[in-house]
């Protein structure tokens, strides 16, 4: 049982870390961002670059991934985004050209990475054993504690500084923030590199656990869909509680459920299902109309 | 050579139809769909045959299925809903036929429209819940709905796991009467250019019937539930079932074209049909232009031709395909065929 509540927390840490540059996002811009898989798959490529090819430290790595990744994102927002959705009659569009820009990357990390699986050596050796009955590695633990450190973080910097109370402003009513003097064209490019930041971080953590290979893009991405959902789209809160519980029922479901087969991913659709039907807005979530 | 005569001519009919009034049936538009059908059913066999290029059957009978598809997908958008769920009709629909012609012995051509019922009621059963979802959480829903179809077929017994279903029989005789309306494709010499011919048909039909939908009572139905559904249920429409209903015509559609798919290939998999196919599927669409009856037919055919022809550039064709794409979007955000709105004031 304790075993199976702290590998829920270490998952849902990572998951929470990722829901949160997404739902950040589309709440800035109401841009699903279709590739934020791949960023995640860009962070964690940047990372072995650094540390495995260039034998620079680990933290290097972390830090260039986040800087890759923020330049990326400031970029698609600047020239791409913006455009689309000022030309557009549907805002949907931006759909399209958030899947496009998911195939590209895919296409960029295949021609400068290759299509094997990478990861780098432990960052820490050792493994954790409570009498048997709690074991973990210490580098995952040291990886949970870093990613519950990046959400306090990042609720902090939202919540207190000059940048964050103005994407919150920009996410409440866009016209509203114009009105009262936010550089809405700024603070969306901000937010945008910085979701997209938030992608590169996880890759880069998690690269030093299970490794990181051009195929993870997509289900990833599905996954933090799954997240969004489950909190409510567009709410800081919503997305660390999806992160949290898609973490736990994973872990739990890979438990139980072992015995039938790989059917966990399906219980939770399920799940969802039902849960959608009571609440459709997630559990977080503002009622549309 | 053929190649540039297909996407060149094209067009043109499209623009036609798409140019004349919405629902009348003129002189114009008879014209425009006599030369449609000439082109694919006597020009594009002759002109392969004159080339000698055998190859393209292949890719023009998927581009005709996989436009099918997209015609469901274009329905769920007529209705104001982003579907990114096709890809997972389309596997079942693909996997119902295979099931029933392996393990019960039906013939091909019974399995086809039951693959689309059998698709049909589970949308409803599916739609009743997720289609009071909106905008992006019903795009996001669908997009789980694929990963799960695949992770279903993965599990489920009757679907044989990640082995699949393989050395499925070619579609035998259909008949009725005694009277032979298509040959047993087996002792067919060449089976090629066949499924072209019955693909095409289909694709045909499924247009037909889309636009027959459009410019039906169901069809003003659902552009009112596209503009703005409280104001639509206000006035009386039952848009819960409305969109129930659409819901359900287009996973027929793309579970007609998963089965078809399935006799082609002879074989299915889980990941037959993936999350990069149901993207592609609304990617067409959107490519197209989300406010004509055609525009996804132009969209299979623009994606799917453009990335076939860019296999020579080899490594690079991932990159030169996305960032077509993304230019596309950059300039024309409505649509290709937005091009044409000028003339005929769009639909």
């Amino acid at each position: 049982m304790e075993q199976i509540l702290a590998n829920g927390l270490y998952l849902g840490a990572q998951y929470a870390l990722i829901a949160l540059g997404l739902t950040l996002i589309f709440s800035l811009m109401n841009v699903l961002n279709f590739a934020h898989g791949q960023m995640y798959v860009m962070g964690g490529f940047v990372t072995y670059t650094v540390v495995a090819q260039f034998g620079l430290p680990f933290i290097v790595g972390l830090l260039a991934s986040a800087v890759v990744l923020a330049v990326i994102g400031a970029v698609c927002e600047r020239f791409l985004f913006r455009t689309v959705i000022k030309r557009s009659k549907r805002e949907e569009s931006t759909m399209l050209l958030a899947a496009g820009i998911a195939f590209f990357l895919d296409a960029v990390i295949l021609l400068v990475f290759g299509e094997k699986q990478r990861g780098v050596p432990k960052i820490v050796d050792g493994v954790f054993n409570w009498d048997m009955r709690l074991i973990m590695p210490y580098d995952r633990i040291l990886i949970g504690a870093l990613a519950i450190a990046m959400v306090v973080g990042f609720i902090l910097f939202m919540q207190y500084s000059r940048t964050g109370r103005a994407m919150r402003a920009l996410a409440q009513d866009r016209m509203a923030a114009q009105l009262m003097g936010v550089d809405v064209d700024r603070y969306s490019m901000i937010g945008f590199a910085l979701g997209a930041m938030l992608a590169g971080i996880v890759g880069g953590l998690l690269v030093t656990i299970t490794g990181i290979n051009l195929g993870m893009g997509g289900p990833t991405s599905v996954k933090a869909f799954l997240m969004i959902m489950i909190g409510g789209a567009g709410v800081i809160s919503g997305a660390i509680a999806g992160g949290f519980i898609l973490g736990m029922m994973e872990s739990i479901g890979l438990t139980l459920l072992a015995a039938y087969g790989d059917v966990t991913y399906l219980a939770i659709f399920a799940t969802l299902l039902v849960f959608l039907a009571i609440r459709p807005q997630g559990l977080m979530g503002k009622p549309w109309g | 050579m053929t190649t540039p005569k297909i996407p060149n001519s094209v067009p043109t009919s499209f623009g036609n139809s798409a140019a004349s009034r919405p629902g009348s049936l003129g002189p114009a538009r008879l014209a425009g769909v006599a030369a449609f059908l000439a082109l694919v059913f006597v020009a594009v066999p002759l002109g392969i045959a004159a080339s000698g290029r055998w190859d393209f059957y292949y890719t023009l009978t998927s581009v005709a299925l996989l436009s099918i598809a997209s015609a469901g997908v274009w329905l769920t958008f007529y209705i104001g809903r982003i579907n990114i769920g096709q890809g997972a009709y389309a596997l079942a629909g693909g996997y119902v036929s295979a099931v029933l012609i392996t393990q019960v012995g039906m013939s091909f051509w019974l399995t086809l429209p039951l693959a689309g019922l059998a698709c049909a009621g589970l949308a409803v059963l599916i739609g009743l819940p997720i289609l009071r979802l909106r905008g992006v959480y019903f795009a996001m829903v669908t997009l789980v709905l694929t990963e799960v179809a695949r992770l279903s077929a993965l599990a489920l017994p009757v679907t044989n796991g990640a082995k699949g279903i393989t050395s499925i029989p070619l579609p035998g005789e259909l008949s009725v009467l005694g009277l032979t309306i298509i040959p047993d494709f087996a002792t067919l010499e060449d089976p090629k250019l066949a499924f072209y011919l019955v693909a095409v048909a289909l694709m045909c039909l499924s247009y037909l019937a889309l636009w027959r939908i459009v410019n039906s009572r169901l069809g003003h139905l659902c552009r009112s539930l596209q503009q703005n559904e409280e104001l639509a249920a206000s006035i009386g429409v039952n848009t819960a079932h409305l969109r129930v209903l659409a819901y359900a015509i287009s996973s027929f559609f793309g579970g007609v074209a998963g089965a078809m798919f399935v006799s082609i290939s002879q074989s299915i998999y889980p990941s037959s049909f993936q999350v990069a196919d149901s993207v592609n599927f609304m990617l067409n669409c959107f490519l197209g232009g989300l406010g004509y009856v055609f525009g996804p037919m132009l969209g299979t055919l623009l994606l799917y031709f453009g990335w076939d022809l860019l296999f020579t550039t080899g490594q690079y064709q991932m990159l030169i395909y996305s960032s077509a794409m993304i230019v596309l979007m950059l300039v024309l955000p409505n649509g290709l065929l937005s091009l044409f709105d000028r003339k005929g004031g769009g639909k």
